[in-house]
């Protein structure tokens, strides 16, 4: 019986032949990670049980990513907890600030995470890496505790719904725009327990950073994980970053979905998330009267130097409304220092943006452009339920780079047609 | 295996899709301290849940409870405060998984939500999955966990069953 990807990588991981939705299965896991807000707890588990080593030095990452540079004392305490760990059992991959950035962000572009792996993180975005055609899901602290101690996780493997998108994207609709797409269609638990296998010669055009943000909101449909099968732009985003071997797993032709939409992209308009659930998802157009005070560009959802390039290319040489707050947060060090160097950094500055350093900062509310309680933000991040941003009567509206921009410069939620005529 | 005692509790009720953020906002999150995560459990969806309920006490929901986030610190709160039980139609994959890994008992169980209000007391014994609503005089049985998580509870939680696997005494 045929096997979809995620089926396939699951079995090779348990050591078996064949593995079916529905199956417990314990797998090898090839690498794991947690952040400042859920390492700790992790750290935590693994003391207070006396485990005192990890199952490889060099398979764990600890990312200060959350309210870091720290934001307050209690969150300094955090990052400390997190780096004396890391030292004391020898972890190879802890990325100090001004060496690191949002983990969803940052592994893939240090060749961390790879094609054919299982990766589980403590941080619900893990399954980001599933646009490099690995299986990789969000989990608890205790959960990579164990999986720190022993290398292994235990899994459901899950039944598969298939998306195929074919046709061009029409100008200003993105990556972002298919997922908050999919989300609007199946709803936050529509895709529950299961892995969201992405296809099509749409997606196939796509460029690695704009199938992590796919991959990235898998999780806002309840998704285990998101899934992109590999090919030759993967292997052009890997072979030069790859920090060990990797392998190309793809799904069967008589794998069983569970479920099979079929889109035609080119019908496709650029969409928003209303307040106060990702699947909330309106066009543009139908959002155009909604006045907004802050503006976010960045996140592991859309931070990456793409990202930029797109917002950066509709603020060139404008200013940004006045009545505004835009924040600019480049996902990784690297990223932050790529928009340096290509001049972006200097087109933001000029619009009147300010620029963060690479920080989770006001996606979950952290810091860094929290929202007051009349405030509204259109935001390129990943949720916008109750309280999400800031005060719980703050409202966040979910959408692309490309209409964030546009909106940063009407200081209302505006198609990048309006403003970038042809 | 020793039985797990009964359960005694007022019914705090609430809809579907009860995220993360609301359960414990992430300005809560600087620290992982249990008694400061759980005086703001629920806070942005109901801040006099943590005034009004008592030890014991449940918490009902709909479809997708604990969706958003992978922060542990959402059952955290909830066990700390002194939650009993969460009973909902269905939860969310990492909340649900982070439960049973820390031992907030849940059970998944549509008939007892359609028919229990807030305000019912309930009687709920775990051994069995079985709810009994005091207040109507109604009883329900839960979904059973998958025989691989009766196994992990068994086994005293997952990082006991880390242990065993490292060969470390538990």
């Amino acid at each position: 019986m045929g096997m979809t990807i995620t089926e396939k990588i699951l079995a090779a991981h348990a050591g078996k032949k064949e593995a079916h939705a529905g199956e417990l299965v314990e797998c090898k896991v090839d690498f794991c990670m947690g952040n400042d807000v859920t390492a700790p707890i992790a750290v935590k588990r693994l003391r207070e049980n006396g485990i005192k080593e990890v199952f490889d030095k060099e398979r764990v990452a600890m990312v200060p990513s959350h309210f870091v540079p720290a934001k307050d004392i209690n969150s300094a305490q955090q990052v400390q907890e997190v780096k004396d760990f890391s030292k004391e059992y020898g972890i190879k991959y802890f990325f100090e600030v001004g060496q690191g950035g949002i983990e969803h962000a940052l592994l893939p572009e240090n060749g961390l995470v790879l094609p054919g792996d299982i990766v589980i993180g403590a941080d619900s975005h893990t399954c980001t890496y599933g646009a490099l055609g690995v299986f990789s899901t969000g989990v608890g602290s205790t959960d990579l505790a164990y999986t720190m101690a022993t290398g292994e996780t235990w899994l459901k493997t899950p039944e598969s719904m298939k998306f195929i998108f074919n046709g061009k994207l029409p100008k200003w609709v993105s990556s972002k725009d298919i997922i908050l797409q999919v989300i609007g269609d199946v709803t936050v638990d529509g895709a529950l327990y299961r892995a969201m296998e992405f296809a099509g010669d749409t997606i196939e055009s796509l460029s690695l950073e704009a199938r992590m943000t796919i991959c990235n909101m898998a999780i806002e449909a309840g998704g285990k994980s998101g899934i992109i099968a590999p090919d030759a732009k993967t292997e052009d985003y890997v072979k030069s970053k790859a920090k060990r071997p990797y392998k190309f797993y793809a799904s069967d032709p008589d794998a069983t979905y569970c479920l099979v939409k079929e889109y035609d992209a080119t019908k496709m308009e650029p969409v928003v998330a209303w307040p106060f659930q990702p699947d909330n998802i309106h066009t543009v157009s139908e959002s155009s009267k909604i006045s907004i005070d802050q503006v976010i560009i960045g996140s592991c959802t859309n931070g990456r130097i793409e990202d930029l390039r797109i917002a950066a290319g509709i603020l060139k040489g404008r200013k940004v409304d006045k009545n505004l707050k835009v924040i600019i947060f480049p996902a990784t060090q690297r990223i932050w220092t790529q928009a340096l160097k290509e001049g972006l950094i200097e087109i933001f500055d000029a619009a009147g943006c300010i620029i963060s350093p690479a920080t989770c900062g006001p996606c979950l509310g952290g810091h860094m452009g929290i929202l007051a309680s009349k405030e509204s933000a259109i935001t390129t991040t990943n949720r916008n339920f109750v309280g999400r941003i800031g005060h719980p009567e703050s409202k966040a509206y979910l959408a692309s780079p490309a209409v964030a921009a546009a909106s940063a410069l009407t200081g209302r939620i505006t198609h990048p047609a309006e403003v970038m005529p042809e | 295996m020793t039985t797990i005692p009964k359960l005694t509790g007022k019914v705090f009720k609430y809809g579907d899709d009860v995220n993360t953020d609301v359960i414990i906002p992430a300005r809560y999150m600087n620290t992982h301290d249990p008694k400061h995560l759980a005086a703001h459990c629920m806070e942005d969806l109901d801040k006099d849940f943590i005034t009004t309920m008592k030890p014991g006490d449940i918490i009902m929901a709909g479809k997708n409870f604990g969706c958003g986030s992978s922060r542990e610190h959402a059952p955290i709160a909830i066990k700390y405060a002194g939650v009993s039980c969460v009973i909902a139609k269905t939860f969310a994959r990492i909340f649900y998984r982070n439960c049973i890994n820390m031992g907030l008992p849940i059970l998944e169980c549509p008939e007892a939500v359609a028919d229990i209000k807030s305000g019912d007391v309930l009687d709920i014994d775990l051994n069995t999955g079985t709810i009994t609503n005091q207040t109507s005089g109604k009883t329900f049985k839960a979904q059973p966990f998958p025989p691989f998580m009766t196994n992990l509870i068994n086994a005293g939680g997952l990082m006991n069953y880390a242990k065993k696997k490292l060969g470390m005494a538990v």
